[in-house]
């Protein structure tokens, strides 16, 4: 385990992540729930297609679904935006969300994003406020809510979906506060550096896992999560299956309050201990 | 606020407000360039004596400026404070009760360099962190109150910060009392990865259950409010103000251009654009923020609560 702490490892496992043959969300949505119904729109401004979100069964049980979506061929990949979701992707999100609320059925989401979009038009509609509000609903639902990372955790966009009861990410996601590329730009001026700010970022699935912000890393076969898809989506569908159980047992104020403690607990080390 | 847009052309994203300066006569240490001392407006001596308004180029002498809280009174552009002068500016005096003073954050990923920078950032600032909390009165009106400092690393938000503001909204929520927060950030701490990203999810949370008490949060943003400070606790105000001119936005004007590989429009990001966008409900200048706030806290006094 000890060689993923390497630059190296941390910058494969970046690449891993970004493969073309890598799954995406899609995929895993069919592998895991039976009578998907796809649900579109946020009802206030479109239909944001780097967010897939749906009705579904797990295990017969319904459950609400919501996914960022990369896209497959290269048609698919611009009609989703690669998965970088404008405000309407954490509105509709946000509206899939309450009406999950609405009718108890659990939340479960799939994160896969370089981030949100930094368009224009996603500034002018308010970038910020979607996720804000976004995460903030998510803290307070008063329904399960459980999250897998498959590729790429960029920033606030992946967060967005990822403020859940119980997180986990695939062996070779990574999750960040920004791209590598951006982190070196910003840090050093010098995007070029990526491979080295990988390195020290701690974004890869284990790195991730050692300072608690997931509970759990889902094991890919060698060569990675598309040489044996069945076996990965398997492993997340157990995942959501054993979280769900978990949580199920508690009641709603328990629920939510089981969410705010995992939040809560996150950056408190080391703090001045006078005031722990 | 064409004019208004393009006298604000010059000034540089990061320059040195002219606050710090003043602020602080002993010059930053070469750690200290975190707040980059790029400003080639200034040299040491004008610092004392005179300063250049970033925005008109006036150069005004520093007493006037000061004197007029920061805003330049050529051209009335605001001027970045520190948050000990927004907290002058802002509470009555001798109010203030600051908490979590000695709260540090410390080096989750243990990043090359970060120590120092952060020693440089206190050095420079006389804070521990790039936040000021506490309780305070507004115009009569008790809140408790936090207010960014863009001179410590940016007013980024590391583990310390997040740690600083949802102890703040939570003892409010406790004592039932309305939040008042100060936005001023180039968003999440680089340095503390992940870290710092999950405080994006731990301050809205704690904001959500103060809200769900039926209290109330009044957002005030300073100039510049971006990244994961926007898309967490500045956008979730129920009121959200904001100075005339100050930067507002997600993503920084760099990498959306990057992104779309086309020019901005004019007055991007700017809080007349964000406000004509539907996403700030009123611009106060700075003479006008204590006495609306004042205004908005007494709209919404709670003398008793029922149940
Ligand atoms: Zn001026």
């Amino acid at each position: 385990m000890d060689e993923q702490m390497t630059p190296v490892s941390a910058w494969e496992r970046v690449e891993h992540a970004r493969e073309a043959a890598r799954p995406t969300a899609k995929t895993y949505i069919d592998g895991i729930f039976t009578d998907f119904v796809e649900l579109h729109g946020d009802r206030r401004f479109g239909d944001d297609q780097a967010v897939i979100g749906g009705i579904g069964r797990l295990e017969g049980r319904p459950v609400t679904v919501i996914a960022q979506e990369k896209g497959g061929d290269t048609k698919e990949k611009i009609a989703r935006n690669f998965g970088c979701a404008n405000p309407e992707g954490y509105r509709k999100s946000q509206r899939l969300m309450r009406q999950a609320e609405k009718f108890g059925r659990p939340v479960l989401l799939i994160v896969d994003t370089q981030g949100a979009y930094c368009g224009i038009g996603a500034e002018e509609r308010g970038q910020g406020q979607a996720i804000a509000e976004n995460l903030q609903l998510m803290m307070q639902l008063s329904v399960p809510a459980v999250a897998v990372l498959i590729g790429e955790g960029g920033s606030g966009g992946a967060l967005a979906l990822a403020s859940a009861n119980r997180v986990a990410m695939l062996e070779n996601a990574v999750y960040s506060i920004l791209s590598p590329e951006g982190f070196a730009a910003i840090l050093w001026k010098d995007a070029a550096r990526a491979k080295e700010a990988a390195g020290l970022m701690r974004m890869t699935a284990r790195e991730v896992y050692a300072m608690g912000i997931v509970e759990e890393v889902i094991p890919e076969p060698p060569g990675g999560a598309q040489e044996d898809v069945q076996a990965v989506a398997q492993a997340m569908k157990d995942f959501f299956l054993r979280s769900l159980e978990e949580l199920d047992a508690m009641d709603t104020s328990t629920l939510r309050e089981d969410r705010y403690r995992r939040f809560r607990r996150m950056g408190d080390c080391g703090l001045d201990p006078q005031n722990g | 606020m064409g004019m208004f847009d393009k006298i604000r052309k010059n000034q540089a994203m990061i320059s040195v407000p002219l606050g710090a300066a003043a602020r602080k006569p002993a010059r930053p240490s070469q750690e200290a360039a975190i707040p980059p001392a790029k400003s080639k407006e200034m040299s040491p001596e004008d610092t004392n004596i005179f300063a250049k308004c970033p925005a008109c180029n006036a150069v005004l002498f520093t007493e006037d400026i000061t004197e007029n809280q920061m805003v330049c009174p050529r051209c009335q552009h605001h001027l970045r404070l520190s948050a000990r002068q927004r907290l002058g500016y802002t509470v009555d005096e001798g109010s203030f009760v600051e908490m979590d003073a000695e709260l540090a954050g410390n080096d989750p990923l243990q990043f090359p360099g970060y120590e120092n920078k952060l020693r440089a950032a206190r050095a420079y600032t006389g804070l521990t962190e790039a936040v000021v909390t506490g309780y305070a009165t507004i115009q009569g009106e008790p809140v408790m109150i936090a207010v960014m400092d863009g001179n410590f690393m940016m007013g980024s938000m590391g583990a310390a910060v997040g740690e600083k503001i949802t102890r703040c909204v939570e003892e409010a929520t406790r004592r039932r009392l309305p939040v008042v927060i100060f936005t001023v950030s180039g968003g999440a701490r680089m340095q503390e990865g992940l870290v710092s990203l999950m405080q994006m999810t731990k301050t809205s949370a704690a904001l959500g259950r103060h809200g769900e008490a039926g209290l109330l949060y009044i957002t005030v943003l300073t100039d510049p409010t971006t990244g994961g400070v926007t898309a967490s606790f500045a956008m979730l105000g129920d009121i959200i103000l904001a100075e005339p001119g100050a930067l507002v936005g997600f993503a920084g004007k760099r990498v959306i251009e990057q992104t779309v590989k086309q020019s901005l429009p004019e007055g991007f990001q700017r809080a007349e654009f964000v406000m004509d966008k539907g996403f700030v409900d009123a611009i106060v200048p700075r003479r006008e923020l204590p006495g609306r706030l004042g205004q908005l806290l007494r709209l919404h006094h709670q003398e008793v609560r029922h149940g």
